[in-house]
């Protein structure tokens, strides 16, 4: 038998992805719509609290209050306010896809633009109104 | 599965820099993925600086280059150096696409090249994609009829023929399917955009006899449902195909024929 043994395979390493990859807005946007639909989930048992301490009597309801008016319940509020407003701006995108629309990389783009920038607007509209209507300002 | 970091064997080291000739009118540094399988050594970035204004203007003429008069040690896959062959498809500057229709002069400040991604690398930039071609080959991409072979060719209208505009291109070069992050983490099960683009291409030819079973092998929550229209394959796609269109069109497709 020859002495001379088969060079061993080294195992081959695995090329780069996450880590050189160029970050795009809709790459962003898919990641976000993730992150904002398990927020959701969240926030909806922040909401059934809400609701089941309402069916619980006043105190279990001043609780609530209490923390939700706090700044940092507020903050969980004004971030469940984006979330939900983001999710859903998401959808509606999805939505026009799913009808085969919006596919060309222009109108990608501007699917994109909009997604992203159009929900922190209206979530700062709805808690400038929310403010106004608590006589804030 | 996710799994964000690269394995032990694969993490990037520091490479060797090969500074540019003295008298170059227009340095251009080319920073290079290189991973040899004949040292135990892992993979790193080495860096080539070289004169532009001496060079052709595509990635692939700098590459050359430096393979011609600096290294020649570094191994890609060229062929056709006119974007018709897909040989030459890797990672530049962070995005897929083809060496030879990427200018330099589309590139700002060094240029980052590595292979496409999150493939077993064989050497440099070539990677393996047998996995990707075995998975071609599951959708079966010819054509299939019940009808008997007529005695010239299958006929098709312009219309009907129309429909392939926009597939046919495909030069199956792997950008897409490599530039998506779904496949990156599900490529064992998700098909990807490169093989889903070319199962709609016979989904949607008029000659196909079995689209309905074409269908019934990719409805399967992962070989198509793994797509979330990320688009980076539609943005890499150097022929400026949408596999993310081909692919709602499948989803579309199966919708259909349930209702």
């Amino acid at each position: 038998m020859s002495e001379h043994s088969k060079p061993e395979l080294k195992a081959r390493p695995l090329s780069p992805h996450i880590q050189i990859y160029r970050w795009t807005l809709t790459m962003m946007l898919s990641i976000l719509h993730r992150a904002t639909g398990v927020a959701l989930y969240a926030g909806t048992a922040l909401l059934a609290w809400w609701l089941l301490a309402a069916a619980s009597g006043p105190d279990a309801y001043a609780t609530v209050q209490a923390v939700s008016s706090a700044w940092y319940g507020r903050l969980v509020l004004f971030g469940y306010t984006w979330a939900l407003f983001h999710h859903m701006f998401g959808g509606i995108r999805h939505l026009i896809w799913d009808t085969g629309r919006g596919f060309d990389l222009k109108h990608v783009e501007i699917l994109a633009r909009i997604t992203a920038f159009t929900p922190p607007v209206l979530t700062l509209g709805v808690w400038f109104a929310a403010y106004l209507y608590l006589g804030a300002f | 599965m996710v799994e964000i970091a690269l394995p032990a064997n694969s993490k990037i080291g520091k490479g060797v820099a090969h500074p540019a000739p003295e008298e170059a009118k227009q340095p251009r540094t080319l920073k290079i993925y290189r991973w040899n399988p004949d040292d135990a050594e892992n993979p790193r970035v080495d860096s080539y600086t070289i004169d532009a204004d001496d060079c052709g203007p595509m990635v692939l003429d700098a590459l050359i280059k430096v393979k011609n008069e600096i290294d020649s040690t570094l191994t890609f896959r060229r062929s056709c150096r006119e974007g018709i062959c897909g040989s030459c498809a890797m990672n530049i500057d962070g995005q897929n696409t083809l060496a030879c229709t990427k200018g330099i002069d589309e590139i700002k400040g060094d240029i980052a090249i590595y292979p496409l991604p999150h493939m077993p690398v064989i050497k440099d930039l070539v990677p393996d994609l047998s996995s990707l071609y075995a998975q071609y080959q599951a959708i079966e991409p010819w054509l299939k009829t019940d009808t008997p072979q007529p005695q010239n060719e299958w006929q098709q209208s312009r219309e009907d023929r129309e429909q392939l505009d926009g597939l046919y291109e495909c030069i199956l070069c792997a950008c897409c399917s490599t530039s998506c992050p779904s496949y990156w983490w599900n490529s064992d099960k998700y098909l990807g955009p490169a093989v889903l683009l070319q199962a709609y291409r016979w989904l949607a030819d008029s000659r196909d006899e079995k689209t309905g079973e074409r269908l019934d092998d990719l409805e399967d929550p992962f070989r198509v449902y793994r797509c979330h229209t990320i688009m980076n394959c539609a943005k890499a796609c150097p022929k400026g195909l949408s596999p993310a269109k081909a692919i709602t069109e499948i989803k579309k497709m199966m919708v259909a024929r349930e209702v």
